[in-house]
């Protein structure tokens, strides 16, 4: 292959009534190369990407492909030129198959044959190594298996060059480990890769050069051998920022949640929770870590109330009664009624932990408008709540009554957490609080957990970064389709002893 | 690559989203939209019927509010088209919060209907019993708690098995216009299958005339139940979790709300508010059954709440823009004598005019700069 760009841009303009998206960025990406586009949210990654594959139309600016200038005015125009982006989230029919979908719209000669195109999709996931099941509906599958599905839609296309937003956010450490070799070659092949992240270890470890944007604007692209990880967050921020978390010597812990072998079965009639036990202790951070879809959501909506239990107990310790109270088979208003503060921000954010049509003072009242016998809605207090938020958490937002589907994920989530917290809880779940999120609003959320558990709360923390995991908690509880496979201390332990416990089941049952 | 040179040329149209549009030019773009309706319609008036549009437009408005000859004494002509588009109005408010809550409720129809045969029963049964006053309350109230049971129904199929509460509601329509045949079968002892004007000589049952107009307790009703619901959707608790679990059942569970709670008492309103028109139709308009007495108003209403988006207030225009497009085009075609499926096609360019609006206030639409064409 030559030196030649696949793609490059210039000046490309976007705006979106008065904001403006993207302004002048330049831009080229070679084949046989690994491009990163680091940018903290809301940089314009995304938008500059939908612009390449035909979702938006640039305002100014040239696009060529193999140095020919290029209009691209659709998906289908950049599918024809062999482009093909995978989405955040996802595009997919849910209750299609895997290879119904990825055949969707696509004009094949000859009559629609599905047997065969699934064959076709099984030798696509042979070359690369991904393991899908064609027949298998979108509906019934785990996100990284939607994920794999989107990719190899792409690759079904016959796309060479690639675009991947954010593709890592949502799968484990073997699976980043996994995608990657596979987007190494494809590099190999000769293909164009981009990928949007703002994980800068995946950054130096994957891409080949480095294109950073900040604010819409195009900050400078190096190649990743010549940089570092503090160059590129400065790049990236405009300023210099401390990537550590302090962690402080839990104090006066005192067991808040003790949960005694908790079975669960999921409506498919799958054990998703087998014999778990372990206690939540006051004064700590408990994180949990696993393979996506272990069952750390259905051990968090079982204590939360939302998930039905089979057997077992959870028992909570009120710290203002000295009474023991057991939350199983309690729905959250009960548990609520029982004076129970215990506080959730759920993996879904805008599908369970908030309304996405709703503005952001009606979704502080979600926890909190039941209170006073009146029938009428009580707004004053959810607004200064509101703005509160806004204020201490740097929510970037037009202002209270924006919808907060129309925020960034970042900005969502950090209504979401601080309303939670906002209800003083004695026993805080997040579960994968930090999915999506940029740099700096990834390290407010971490102090804000560390803020609570200084103030004594019992904090449980489902991650999926085992960096953070390791400098973050005070003890990690590993579990393994459903079951605890360990419990480690989170100050002598490593990445590699949970990133061995995470596999332990699989492993086990794979030699007996 | 060569045939991609041919298409290197900037769209012609590209369409793009638009910010929150402001009050004042989505009233612009509206405007716009009915004068091209307008504009429309006219050329097909004159190019089917070949009469002056403005005639006929006039015979319209006059058809609606009536000449000064026809708005003498109590029967004004004015008042009828209001009390036409309150009957209206009250249906679609009726509708709107189980909509809001994602629950399609298309039995309006049969809801109306079944408040209407409570209210007949109850004025045959009753009349010259009771006080008036008292069988107004019984009507009422019988009427209001069919209207209600008829909803629910379909609404605890839902809540508890998960039916398809769009078909169901639809095939209680036509179970209602059943039961209204049989109760008119039974009751008439005449073989003509009609009842024609009940309680004719005596008037039981029919609500007074005040202030020297008719229609005026029924126009008074809706008022109330306009303000009522304007409050219960925005400022009340209920209104609250309606909308909570029409947005996302999940959230809705997450909170602690009883969804399957929620769907029954948000249908049981719809219901009763249905019913309750029921009632305004046969003690305050029509004083007789007949398995057609809604006239498919129960339909019109699901378009008037969608066109409102849901707003109580905006549902006033929205219902009085409707009834004054099909009361002023029957009696404009007839006037003329011309076909009367002329008045339904008007009716049909101004609804699509404004449903189109809808797209240009969400979407900026861009012509290609004419510098850059090559």
């Amino acid at each position: 292959m030559n030196n030649k760009a696949a793609i490059e841009l210039k000046n490309i303009t976007k705006t979106f009534g008065s904001v403006i998206a993207n302004k002048d960025i330049n831009l080229t990406v070679n084949r046989g190369e690994i491009l990163s586009i680091l940018g903290e949210n809301g940089s314009g990654k995304t938008t500059l990407m939908n612009m390449i594959s035909g979702i938006y139309y640039p305002d100014e600016g040239q696009i060529f492909v193999d140095g020919e200038e290029v209009v691209i005015r659709s998906p289908k125009d950049a599918f024809d030129l062999k482009i093909g982006m995978i989405h955040q989230h996802f595009k997919l029919v849910d209750v299609f198959s895997a290879a119904e979908n990825i055949v969707l719209g696509l004009k094949e000669e000859g009559k629609y044959d599905i047997k065969k195109a699934e064959i076709n999709i099984k030798e696509i996931a042979d070359k690369y190594s991904f393991e899908v099941e064609p027949s298998k509906k979108i509906h019934e599958m785990s996100v990284s298996e939607k994920q794999t599905v989107e990719i190899i839609k792409v690759l079904y296309r016959g796309a060479d060059i690639l675009i991947l937003d954010e593709p890592t956010a949502v799968l484990t450490p073997q699976e980043t480990q996994k995608l990657f070799a596979v987007l190494r070659k494809m590099r190999d092949d000769g293909k164009a890769i981009i990928i949007i992240t703002h994980k800068l270890h995946e950054v130096l470890s994957l891409s080949d050069r480095v294109a950073v944007l900040r604010k819409g604007e195009y900050i400078g692209t190096v190649e990743t051998k010549n940089t570092s990880e503090s160059e590129l967050t400065e790049m990236m921020v405009g300023k210099k920022i401390d990537l550590n978390i302090d962690r402080s010597e839990p104090k006066n812990t005192a067991d808040r949640l003790v949960i005694k072998n908790l079975d669960c079965i999921n409506r498919e009639g799958v054990k998703v929770l087998d014999d778990i036990s372990f206690t939540a202790k006051a004064g700590e951070i408990l994180g949990i870590a696993g393979i996506a879809g272990s069952g750390q959501r259905e051990l968090l909506e079982a204590i939360a109330g939302l998930q039905h239990i089979q057997k077992g107990e959870v028992l909570y310790n009120n710290p203002k009664t000295d009474k023991t109270e057991n939350l199983r088979d309690k729905n959250p208003l009960q548990i609520r009624e029982l004076g129970v503060r215990l506080s959730f921000v759920p993996e879904d954010r805008l599908g369970m932990g908030l309304v996405g049509n709703m503005d952001i003072v009606d979704n502080m009242m979600l926890r909190s408008y039941r209170k006073g016998k009146s029938v009428f809605l009580e707004r004053k207090r959810p607004k200064d709540l509101a703005l509160k938020i806004i204020d201490d958490l740097e929510v970037v937002t037009p202002n209270e009554n924006t919808p907060v589907r129309r925020l960034s994920g970042g900005n969502v989530q950090k209504v979401l957490v601080g309303r939670e917290i906002a209800a003083s809880p004695t026993v805080l779940m997040a579960a994968y609080p930090v999915r999506g999120l940029d740099i700096n609003s990834s390290y407010m959320i971490y102090n804000l957990l560390n803020e609570q558990k200084e103030k004594g709360v019992a904090v449980i923390f489902v991650g999926e970064d085992l960096d953070v995991l390791v400098e973050l908690c005070d003890r990690i509880m590993v579990i393994g389709s459903g079951k605890i496979t360990g419990v480690v201390d989170g100050r002598n332990t490593t990445k590699e002893e949970i990133g061995l416990l995470m596999t332990k089941t699989d492993r086990g049952e794979g030699n007996g | 690559m060569a045939d991609i040179k041919i298409k290197q040329k900037e769209p012609l149209i590209h369409i793009t989203k638009r910010d929150d549009v402001s009050f004042a030019k989505s009233i612009i773009i509206h405007l716009i939209g009915i004068a091209v309706a307008l504009v429309l319609s006219s050329l097909l008036i004159i190019s089917v019927t070949g009469e002056n549009p403005l005639k006929l437009f006039k015979a319209m408005y006059e058809g609606v509010i009536g000449t000064p000859a026809a708005n003498m004494g109590i029967n004004k002509k004015y008042m009828e088209s209001i009390h036409i588009g309150a009957i209206l109005l009250c249906i679609s408010l009726a509708v709107t919060p189980a909509f809001k809550m994602k629950f399609w409720n298309i039995g309006a129809e049969g809801q109306v209907l079944m408040g209407c045969l409570a209210s007949a029963y109850c004025m045959l049964e009753f009349g010259g019993m009771v006080d008036n006053t008292v069988l107004l309350i019984i009507m009422l109230l019988a009427s209001i708690l069919v209207g209600a049971i008829w909803a629910v129904i379909p609404a605890i199929c839902k809540a508890l098995w998960n039916t398809n509460e769009t078909l169901f509601t639809l095939m209680m329509n036509y179970v209602a216009m059943t039961l209204v045949s049989y109760f008119i079968m039974i009751k008439d002892r005449s073989g003509r299958s009609d009842l024609g004007i009940l309680n004719e000589r005596t008037g039981y049952g029919y609500l007074p005339d005040l202030f020297g107009m008719n229609y005026i307790f029924n126009i008074l009703i809706v008022a109330g139940v306009v303000v009522f619901m304007f409050i219960y959707l925005k400022y009340s608790k209920q209104g609250y979790e309606i909308s909570v679990v029409g947005e996302s059942e999940n959230t809705a569970r997450y909170i602690g709300i009883n969804v399957k709670k929620v769907i029954i008492r948000t249908v049981a309103i719809s219901g009763a508010i249905c019913g309750l028109v029921g009632f305004m139709i046969v003690a305050g308009d029509k004083h007789s059954i007949k398995p057609d007495i809604v006239g498919g108003q129960g339909f019109t209403a699901i378009m008037v709440s969608w066109m409102a988006k849901f707003n109580p207030i905006i549902m006033i225009p929205v219902s009085l823009l409707i009834v004054f497009l099909s009361v002023g085009s029957k009696f404009a075609t007839s006037a003329f004598k011309v076909d009367n499926s002329i008045g339904d096609i008007l009716t049909a360019i101004v609804i699509f005019s404004i449903i189109a609006c809808e797209f240009f206030t969400r979407y900026k639409v861009n012509f290609r700069k004419f510098g850059k064409e090559d």
